[in-house]
């Protein structure tokens, strides 16, 4: 081999290496990179005990409430469901059947007390028009 | 060498590149100009209002192209570098240097857009989620390189120290792309890709493909303009730049 080749192909072997490095790694810390977890991963015991940690999944339609200064809504991801009580602003995006993450923790009664409510959006981008168009066609099944 | 890869090799040289890179700047200056007036017209007075997040998603067309181009710039210069580290050429190396800047503005500009869009729509200048952070972490490996580059005096040893680094940095770039669909982030999946149609209004897209070739050909221009610079500055002692200069 050409003192070229050779360092080409250390080079290259250099990379590979590196990657499957770098994929292991990422593999085993998996659990630690997610923003959030899903509702069926807090009913499954996933979440984190005894601490804050955030749950993210869909408003439920229709379960929006609010008290005085405390906001409670139902978040889910269409198989579980955490009732959640928020005190404090609502991000303008935040909406009924909408993503959202929460920050807080589990109480004993079974509601999420959230100190920070974060809107999701999605990646679809089209004018009111076209939002208006799809709506009246998912209502006329 | 052999006879038919000469011709290929001749703008190796930097001698014969200076000039070259001078008589292309212009035209990637027209190009990004023209590129950028369509493209900011389209944005503000073409594209409608989005369904969700009205107007404000408008920052959408300079956020997306630069965190394109953040990660594009990234594999050129890695590229450049790598080439280098391989074959010896000189101009690979200074090509990589002259990337770095521009990817650096690029990458702090898509995390000043994307705080600046986050804290209207999501509710948060900034979360640790993984798309934001390994954004965060391709604009150090820039500044990495960049530091890494001006510590070192003699100028073949800053480029061998830089290519490994921007070789390594590499893995970065895919961790990046596909973070969005690895992980639960609360940044959006991608809007744009190969394997399905656009999920974005016509004339949205249009807005964001002539605001990114207007990205694309400013980083061109500035990336040769900045080579020229350094290629003088390597080459001072040589004949040929003091003519030049003359």
């Amino acid at each position: 081999m050409k003192p070229r080749q050779k360092r080409i192909a250390l080079i290259v072997g250099g990379l590979a290496s590196l990657a499957i490095a770098a994929g292991l790694a990422l593999n085993a810390l998996d659990s630690n990179i997610a923003l959030y977890v899903t509702p069926s991963e807090v009913a499954a015991g996933k979440s984190p005990q005894g601490k804050a940690f955030r749950i993210g999944g869909l408003v439920k339609e229709g379960s929006v409430k609010r008290q005085d200064m405390t906001v409670h809504f139902v978040i889910t991801d269409t198989v579980k469901e955490i009732p959640v009580a928020y005190k404090g602003i609502l991000p303008d995006l935040f909406r009924d059947g909408k993503g959202a993450v929460v920050q807080g923790r589990l109480g004993g009664d079974g509601i999420f007390a959230a100190t920070e409510v974060l809107a999701k959006h999605d990646e679809n981008y089209m004018p009111p028009e076209a939002q208006h168009a799809l709506d009246q066609a998912k209502k006329t099944p | 060498m052999r006879q038919s890869i000469i011709q290929w090799f001749r703008f190796a040289s930097p001698q014969s590149f200076y000039p070259l890179a001078g008589r292309l700047i212009p035209w990637f200056w027209g190009a990004a100009a023209a590129f950028g007036i369509a493209g900011l017209w389209i944005s503000f007075f073409v594209a409608p209002t989005d369904a969700q997040q009205g107007e404000g998603y408008r920052i959408i067309f300079v956020h997306v192209p630069a965190s394109w181009m953040s990660m594009f710039i990234y594999l050129v210069m890695a590229f450049w570098a790598g080439l280098g580290l391989a074959l010896n050429t000189r101009v690979s190396g200074m090509m990589a240097q002259a990337l770095a800047p521009t990817g650096a503005l690029m990458a702090a500009l898509s995390l000043w857009t994307g705080a600046l869009w986050g804290k209207p729509m999501w509710g948060a200048w900034w979360v640790w989620d993984a798309r934001l952070t390994s954004e965060l972490i391709l604009f150090f490996l820039y500044l990495g390189f960049m530091a890494l580059q001006a510590a070192i005096d003699d100028p073949r040893r800053a480029d061998k120290a830089g290519a490994i680094l921007a070789l390594v940095g590499v893995v970065n770039i895919p961790i990046i792309y596909f973070s969005v669909k690895w992980w639960n982030t609360l940044h959006q999946g991608s809007t744009i890709n190969l394997n399905k149609a656009p999920s974005m209004a016509q004339t949205m897209l249009w807005g964001m493909l002539m605001m990114a070739l207007c990205f694309w050909m400013y980083s061109i221009a500035v990336a040769l303009l900045r080579v020229r610079a350094i290629i003088l500055e390597r080459e001072r002692h040589t004949e040929w730049v003091k003519h030049a200069v003359e």
